[in-house]
């Protein structure tokens, strides 16, 4: 196999489990606040952390280039202030990956901490435990199964991310070209053979991946 | 050593508006399904915030709506036995019960839970996940966790409802062996009638979120819930 499919897979490892570590904390703090928490605007967080999941990768990378763009509205003042812009790095691959499997993670979360008996929760609370306590000691534990399911997911996801990484990041060989932007491009240029193979091997890493996560899973509980 | 409260709660249609106290003795509260017991204890550990009301616990102010107290659920010093009993699941025996013992210094907190395993005699099990003993024995690990912390007041909420009566009166026992120990107030919420008359110093009727009665066991005893319970305790007899 060619230098660059390998660089294409490291890369593409390298985003993903970036991206995943983000989405565990991120997607846990918000899968327990809309499984625990009534606040004004729920409804709508709720369907802001669930839109990527259905809209097209392409529109969620759209959005991020109004955000995130040299002259967009967070992306220019990081600009102004460092010179340097997201646009077109690797670290656009992790942003565009984090946004649109975050979904994964915020909804298996909600569901597995919906999940757990209230009285449990409030049995902590009687016995003097902080909220915090509670959420390390009793939830946390308890939703662990859905917390390790929606993590795999995210990075599957992630690993697979291709629409919204390529309006962000680009297809920059030896850059920015993940291994779905390089299947992308074998295919283009009519690399047939090439590109079966590099197919073939995100399927594999994919599915050694949900293997293992799922013997884990099945291991601590 | 007392509690004392005066409450006004209103959700979906159903009115909740009670005023009782009670002292270092074994209160029931009975009454039918939906009366408003198990609220009733939810806003004493400060689980649901009443609309409105005072509740005191041994000298110490629990909740005063026009005051704005409202003290946390943490703060409470109140053991509480839930219905379903909420014993952790992924803790063992031994886990649940330390879990209780916060806020004490490591060698206390392994002290305490020596001491409690013994009192329940739990000695035994106390390696064991709480799914794999039985219902009286979570009684007791239920009882245990909630009693570590030395708490001001117990509320236990239909904690024997689930066992069959040999065990339920083993843990009439327990129960027994508590107040004489822990000298608190203990407030049992029930609809079993049997259980009522025979733990209670102090019988409190509910009836449709008021209290309909509320005294000594001979004074309450031509209530007519009461009256209503023990026709259906005589029919479930003769079935």
């Amino acid at each position: 196999m060619s230098g660059e499919v390998w660089f294409s897979l490291r890369l593409s490892l390298q985003v993903a489990f970036l991206a995943t570590w983000f989405i565990v904390i991120i997607g846990v703090a918000v899968g327990y606040l809309l499984a625990r928490k009534n606040f004004p605007g729920r409804d709508l967080v709720d369907i802001l952390f669930t839109l990527p999941l259905v809209l097209p990768p392409t529109v969620t990378g759209y959005y991020l280039i109004i955000l995130f763009g040299r002259n967009g509205w967070l992306g220019k003042t990081l600009y102004a202030w460092t010179g340097w812009s997201l646009m077109f790095t690797w670290y656009a691959a992790v942003l565009a990956s984090f946004v649109v499997a975050l979904p994964l993670m915020v909804r298996t979360t909600r569901a597995a901490i919906e999940s757990i008996d209230p009285n449990l929760i409030l049995a902590s609370y009687t016995l003097g435990r902080s909220e915090l306590e509670t959420l390390w000691k009793v939830v946390l534990p308890l939703a662990r199964r859905g917390i390790i399911a929606g993590t795999v997911l995210s990075f599957a996801r992630a690993m697979g991310e291709f629409g919204a990484t390529l309006m962000l990041a680009g297809n920059i060989p030896g850059k920015t070209n993940t291994l779905p932007l390089t299947i992308y491009t074998l295919a283009g240029s009519g690399d047939w053979p090439k590109a079966q193979g590099v197919v073939l091997l995100l399927t594999a890493v994919s599915g050694v991946f949900l293997y293992l996560a799922n013997r884990t899973s099945r291991k601590i509980w | 050593m007392g509690l004392s409260l005066e409450l006004r709660k209103r959700v979906d249609g159903f009115t909740l508006e009670v005023a009782w106290e009670v002292q270092e003795e074994l209160a029931v509260l009975f009454g039918f399904s939906g009366a408003g017991k198990s609220m009733t204890l939810r806003i004493i550990a400060g689980l649901t915030k009443p609309d409105q009301g005072t509740i005191h616990s041994n000298g110490q102010v629990l909740f005063d709506s026009r005051a704005g107290i409202d003290v946390s659920p943490q703060d409470r010093s109140i053991g509480y036995v839930f219905q379903d009993l909420a014993l952790f699941p992924h803790m063992t025996v031994r886990g649940n019960i330390l879990y209780g013992a916060k806020g004490l210094d490591k060698k206390e907190r392994q002290e305490k839970t020596r001491e409690m395993i013994e009192i329940f005699h739990l000695g035994e099990l106390q390696e064991k996940w709480p799914t794999d003993i039985s219902g009286g024995q979570q009684q007791r690990v239920a009882l245990a966790r909630a009693l570590i912390r030395r708490p001001k007041l117990l509320l236990l909420d239909e904690p024997f409802s689930a066992l069959d009566n040999p065990l339920r009166l083993e843990l009439h026992q327990y129960l027994n062996d508590i107040r004489r120990r822990f000298r608190i107030p203990v407030i049992l919420v029930t609809h079993d009638l049997h259980e009522a008359t025979r733990l209670g110093d102090k019988i409190i009727i509910y009836s449709e979120g008021r209290v309909a009665q509320a005294g000594s066991l001979t004074e309450v005893m031509d209530n007519p819930v009461i009256r209503e319970a023990k026709k259906f305790y005589e029919v479930s007899n003769l079935n």
